[in-house]
């Protein structure tokens, strides 16, 4: 096993550790921007579709990288747009409490 | 490692931090929008360093950097279209139906990777190979999955429980053909054509087992496959030794993980439970030992419902499921408005499973201005039914039952509204039908309880009309 995987795994497991305890500080309230913006974070898949690109070299190659960054794109854009959209309507009702 | 190289990783790590800092800010409504920007510009970041690291690589193929732009170009205004457009009712599937893509773009990763090293297939290490197999397995499991059950949240597939005979039998023969093809894969006895089998194999396995599973375990299912796609995504990291990846895959697989725990424990049902499917037919009466079945129940009208409302001095809203289907969140929030102008003290009792994803029923109220100091959980609010007037059920049924304190039913156990301990409820429902627990819900032919049989949508018109009329 090499040390490059070891220290992979580590920050894998240390990530994970860390996701626990972030997470489980949100009030119920803000669950649902929560696992929206959360499926926002794992759009970082298509930085992953950009390192494959760079890989690609055949017809068949070049499809799989199409959808693969189609897919990814709609996943990072659409989630982060439609958190925001969500958390300005929390904005504005603690605005008219104030 | 070169000054470029370090200067990558360091920004990728600032990448991830941002990650962190944006999950960790959204524990406040006042900071959660700041939170999803400082995650949103570390993806912008991450993304922007990516083409220069590709740039300085100069090894892209120009068919590449064409079917990337022209995928990120169609993806992106998808994206954004659908975001902008989606009614804040529809959240759970647009979430669901982003998690699956994200989950597919995943599996092509893993599938992509092992096309590109097709020659050299028999050097690669078995971490590589391994994590192929996972991140494809659980990618497709995770795009077809999430499509089924984004399609049954929108009601384009029946949102009960749709079982295949030997649905079980089928899924279990599929999930050893994949495992099976995996070793062959993993053993260098095949290349991307066997993972291509794999795929197949496991988007089958992601339909067969979601479509039995009931609408009112969807929340938690979202939840699962959530975390399922940041495994998934994990994965893809590690195939790719990216450190963005891992790290980022692994905060949504915990954040899903957590996520349905905290929903399996509010509804009372165990995960493998829900897995295995079936619950919530919904039609069936089941016979509470010690109930009240076959009880009176007491009508109330619209007018003498509205006369007792503007008469309280404290009133609960509890708005539940039914609330969010006829989606009238906006006549529930002008109602407890004109309430409060008549100096009623109003709040909202809010089950976490009210709506159809975790926290779903806050984004509803938010979307209709109900002012945040208004909105209480379980915890807060179930010690203050005592000192209630009134509550108002709009929509909820087996999350106020009584009959979960007891033990020996369907509900029993399961966290409740202790909407009973106040004073009187006044319940808008569209029939006496039963919830997803199948079970009839004592709190209706309780001496305290009258019933203002409608829409959610309708009734709620019907007592703000009353309001103004009779109490103006």
């Amino acid at each position: 096993m090499s040390v490059l995987l070891m220290a992979d795994i580590t920050v894998f497991v240390l990530s994970v550790l860390v996701g626990f305890e972030v997470i489980s500080k949100v009030p119920a309230t803000l669950h649902t921007p929560l696992m929206s913006g959360a499926n926002a974070i794992h759009g970082i898949v298509f930085v992953g579709v950009m390192l494959l690109a760079a890989t690609a070299a055949s017809v068949l190659g070049y499809v799989v990288v199409f959808v693969a960054a189609a897919f990814a794109a709609m996943n990072v854009t659409g989630g982060y747009v439609v958190t925001d959209r969500m958390l300005t309507m929390f904005r504005t009702g603690r605005q008219v409490r104030s | 490692m070169s000054g470029f190289d370090t200067t990558v990783h360091l920004i990728y790590l600032a990448c991830a931090t941002c990650f962190v800092l944006g999950l960790h800010l959204m524990n406040t409504p006042r900071t959660a929008r700041r939170g999803n920007q400082v995650s949103a510009a570390g993806m912008a970041v991450a993304v922007l360093v990516t083409v220069v690291v590709l740039i300085d690589d100069g090894r892209i193929a120009a068919g590449a950097v064409i079917a990337l732009a022209a995928g990120a170009a169609t993806g992106g205004v998808a994206g954004l279209i659908t975001a902008r457009r989606v009614r804040m009712t529809a959240m759970p599937q647009l979430v669901s139906l982003f998690n699956a893509v994200g989950g597919g773009a995943a599996a092509l990763i893993a599938l992509g990777d092992a096309m590109a090293h097709s020659a050299d297939l028999a050097t690669l290490p078995p971490q590589t190979t391994i994590t192929t197999v996972l991140d494809l397995i659980i990618g497709a499991v995770t795009l077809s999955g999430s499509l089924v059950a984004s399609g049954k949240l929108a009601g384009l597939i029946p949102g009960r429980p749709l079982v295949v005979p030997g649905g079980r039998w089928i899924a279990l023969l599929l999930t050893l053909v994949s495992a099976g093809l995996a070793g062959l894969y993993l053993t260098h006895h095949g290349g991307a054509g066997v993972l291509g089998g794999v795929a197949a194999a496991a988007l089958a396995v992601g339909v067969l087992l979601t479509l039995p599973i009931g609408g009112a375990d969807m929340p938690v299912v979202i939840s699962l496959l959530n975390a399922c796609t940041g495994t998934a995504v994990a994965m893809a990291g590690f195939i790719l030794d990216s450190g963005p990846l891992i790290i980022a895959g692994a905060l949504v697989g915990a954040a899903g993980a957590i996520l349905t725990q905290l929903m399996a424990t509010a509804m009372n049902r165990s995960i493998g439970a829900i897995l295995a499917g079936g619950y919530g037919t919904g039609d069936e009466a089941v016979a509470i030992p010690g109930g009240t079945a076959g009880a009176a129940v007491r009508e109330i009208s619209a007018e003498d419902a509205a006369l007792q409302l503007a008469y309280a001095h404290r009133v609960v809203v509890v708005p539940g499921y039914g609330l969010a289907a006829a989606q009238a969140q906006h006549e529930v929030v002008a109602l407890a408005r004109a309430l409060k102008e008549r100096g009623v003290d109003v709040s909202y009792g809010i089950h976490p499973v009210a709506g159809r994803m975790p926290g779903h029923m806050n984004v509803l109220l938010a979307e209709a201005d109900a002012p945040y100091e208004q909105l209480r959980d379980l915890d807060e609010i179930n010690p203050e039914f005592p000192g209630t007037d009134i509550v108002l059920v709009v929509g909820a049924n087996d999350v106020t039952n009584p009959a979960a304190r007891r033990p020996g039913n369907p509900v029993s156990g399961m966290p409740i509204l202790d909407v009973d301990k106040a004073r009187s409820v006044i319940v808008i429902k569209r029939s006496l039908g039963h919830g997803y627990a199948g079970i009839d819900n004592e709190l209706y032919t309780l001496p305290g309880t009258s019933m203002l049989f409608a829409d959610a949508k309708k009734g709620l018109g019907a007592l703000l009309a009353g309001l103004r009329e009779y109490a103006s």
